[in-house]
């Protein structure tokens, strides 16, 4: 660790540590620390940069390639609404609106293609948690009794 | 000694996103001592979910669906003994969705305590790796070959053949990687191996890698998948204990190491070659072809891909003979194709049945007409990048090439069910803004034609020059299809087209307005 780096840089040099050794390991370090902090702070990139012996442009290149790896923390709950073809059928995108539209301050509503639930759609992730049959009733149900602080991602 | 009744309550993430948890802590508790709860995957009778199971003398009794505040009631009314109770199905097995499927790659599915070695074994597992262990690298590959087993992914190529082509090159290093990037909308077989029967998997890599000279795999899994990652993940370490992995597998002079990759949200990355740039911790960007994975594939090995249920359906293979398997089936689509229903349908699940079974008995038979009641309109086949068809196609058996000469696929067997409410241009927009949302952004007919197909369809749905647009379109398509450089950009044209094809009518209903534009940070348009 370099003196007087932050503490974030400190703890992306330790996720590759813990990585090293494993073939092509910018995912699983980048999934361990969106586990931990909720998001991929930039600061990171030169850091991982350095130790993998990448660009800053082709680690930056990854982080914004994939969906799951964000910039900055989601505030509150995060609702995931299935919108792919199986939980159409199902009314998803009545849902989606429901939710964009009644879900306020507290809520980062965002959109998801399959949860694997295509038999039981509408299907919602609340802060991780799969739901199945969800109409707008239960999805207002669910948001309600779930915790703004809890970890929103799954440990991966 | 006080004998305690088994009950079975599925842990498969489908069923727990109905309540099966809270089920099965409520069973626990109410049954106390007399009761042992053993959580297993999914038998796929989905819409039954939370589907409970009790052992009796006469075989596992089912009650479903069943829900947390009922189970006291259930327990008083005698469902620890089997009774007839409210939600009694009788036996599991006599359910004539399940009676009359033909289960090969899913027959643990369920019935096992998924992380139980023991369990797996005394269902006939790992009969598969020790017959192919006996035999040389080239017999299995012969067995695999001769049982007609094509890639279940979609693309349906011989597996046999891809595995020889391994075998038959030489490096310092090889790999066997299964794709468990289950992105297709109505598709969820993958999963529910993953999280009822993981060991199947872990066979059948086994088995591959004995068969082509590998000694690393992968399981890369979507991140949409959290449990079937950490079943995965204590499935490998129980097989790593059991001597199915690691040093010298089972005594042999197999040795084979296998890591769980997880994805980060990005559907393009089920394409393969995508898929392997992101195991090696890329962006998930398309790679061209020539060279084929199987000769330059990971870290520019000689690399085995193939999906969940490829690999799935091998120990069977070993363990029973080519033979058996290639038994059933029709033409050149050989074997068992786990069948996935889901979208609007009375009974959607898993129904695993030779190939040649028709659409219709699907979609009608096991499937039972819509969940609303209302009749069926289209149906999905094989994922966002499948066509729709129409009721009068529901002839059609399920068989790679038939689907191809009606200008649609099988795919990974995913039929999504739409009622009579459906907006079939809606629909095929919707197949041109998820392009333009995963494309990988590497070829241009992907990248743009997604964008300039969703703006097309947006001008004839709101009745802007709809004749001379719906002729761009089949332009744009044809050009999508025969330019682009892989399966997202080149079969997004078959929802579309499809949609145009065989329910015209939808694009010429009354005007819909054309969306306003909202702007990026960046001024682009979305």
């Amino acid at each position: 660790m370099t003196s007087g780096e932050s503490p974030v840089a400190a703890r992306a040099r330790s996720a590759v540590a813990a990585h090293r050794g494993e073939r092509g390991a910018l995912l699983p370090i980048l999934h361990d620390l969106q586990a931990e902090f909720g998001y991929v702070d930039p600061a990171v990139v030169p850091v991982l940069a350095e130790e993998l012996n990448l660009s800053r442009a082709e680690v930056h290149g990854v982080i914004s390639f994939y969906h799951d790896f964000r910039e900055s923390p989601a505030p509150g709950t995060v609702v995931r609404v299935c919108r792919a073809e199986a939980c159409q059928a199902n009314g998803a995108e009545a849902l989606m609106a429901h939710a964009e539209r009644n879900l306020g301050d507290g809520v980062t509503v965002q959109q998801v293609f399959c949860l694997g639930n295509c038999a039981l759609g509408p299907a919602v992730e609340v802060n991780g948690k799969l739901a199945g049959r969800v109409d707008a009733a239960r999805l207002d149900a669910l948001v309600a009794s779930a915790d703004p602080f809890e970890r929103k991602v799954h440990t991966v | 000694m006080t004998t305690q009744t088994i009950v079975y309550v599925p842990r498969d993430a489908a069923a727990r996103s109905v309540g099966a948890d809270e089920v099965a802590e409520r069973i626990a508790a109410a049954g106390g001592d007399g009761v042992r709860v053993v959580r297993t995957g999914s038998r796929g009778l989905l819409w039954l979910e939370p589907m409970v199971e009790v052992a009796t003398d006469r075989g596992r009794v089912a009650y479903g669906p069943v829900a947390a505040h009922e189970v006291d009631g259930l327990v008083a009314a005698g469902m620890l003994d089997g009774a007839d109770t409210d939600h009694s199905l009788g036996l599991t097995e006599d359910i004539p969705f399940l009676r009359d499927q033909r289960r090969i790659t899913f027959r643990r599915v369920g019935v096992v305590d998924p992380l139980s070695a023991a369990d797996y074994e005394r269902h006939g597992g790992i009969a598969g790796l020790r017959k192919a262990l006996a035999m040389t690298p080239e017999q299995v590959v012969e067995e695999v070959t001769a049982s007609g087993l094509r890639g279940r992914g979609g693309a349906g190529f011989p597996a046999g053949i891809k595995w020889k082509t391994v075998l038959g090159a030489t490096a310092d290093v090889k790999f066997v990687c299964c794709n468990a990037d289950e992105g297709d909308s109505g598709t969820f077989a993958d999963r529910m191996l993953m999280e009822g029967d993981p060991f199947t998997l872990i066979e059948g890599m086994a088995i591959a890698a004995h068969a082509v000279g590998a000694t690393e795999g992968y399981v890369y899994v979507r991140s949409e998948y959290p449990d079937a990652i950490a079943t995965l993940r204590q499935a490998i370490d129980a097989a790593y204990a059991h001597g199915w992995l690691g040093e010298s597998v089972l005594g042999s002079d197999l040795s084979f190491d296998l890591h769980v990759r997880v994805g980060a949200g990005a559907y393009i990355c089920g394409e393969e070659t995508s898929m392997l740039e992101s195991l090696e911790g890329k962006r998930g960007e398309v790679r061209s072809k020539p060279p084929i994975p199987a000769l330059a594939g990971l870290f520019g090995r000689p690399t085995v891909v193939n999906n969940v249920l490829t690999l799935g359906s091998v120990p069977m293979i070993l363990a029973e003979g080519a033979a058996e398997f290639s038994g059933f089936g029709v033409g050149r689509s050989r074997g068992t194709q786990v069948f996935q229903l889901g979208g609007n349908v009375a009974r959607g699940g898993i129904v695993e049945a030779p190939f040649g079974i028709t659409l219709g008995e699907l979609v009608n038979g096991y499937g039972g007409g819509t969940r609303t009641g209302r009749p069926v309109r289209a149906v999905q086949v094989g994922g966002p990048l499948g066509a729709y068809l129409p009721v009068d196609r529901f002839d059609l058996p399920m068989d790679y090439e038939e689907f191809a000469a009606a200008g649609a696929m099988v795919g990974h067997g995913g039929v999504v069910v739409f009622d009579d409410t459906v907006d079939m241009a809606a629909m095929a927009r919707f197949a041109m803004e998820f392009c333009a949302e995963e494309s990988c952004g590497k070829c241009t007919p992907c990248r743009v034609g997604a964008v300039r197909g969703r703006e097309t369809i947006d001008k004839i749905r709101a009745g802007i020059d709809a004749e001379a647009n719906l002729e761009l379109l089949e332009d744009l398509c044809e050009l999508m299809t025969d330019g682009s450089l892989c399966a997202m950009g080149g079969l997004t044209p078959m929802p579309v087209r499809s949609a145009v094809q065989h329910f015209g009518e939808d694009f010429h209903r009354s005007p819909v307005p054309l969306p306003t534009p909202t702007f990026g940070p960046n001024g682009s348009a979305s």
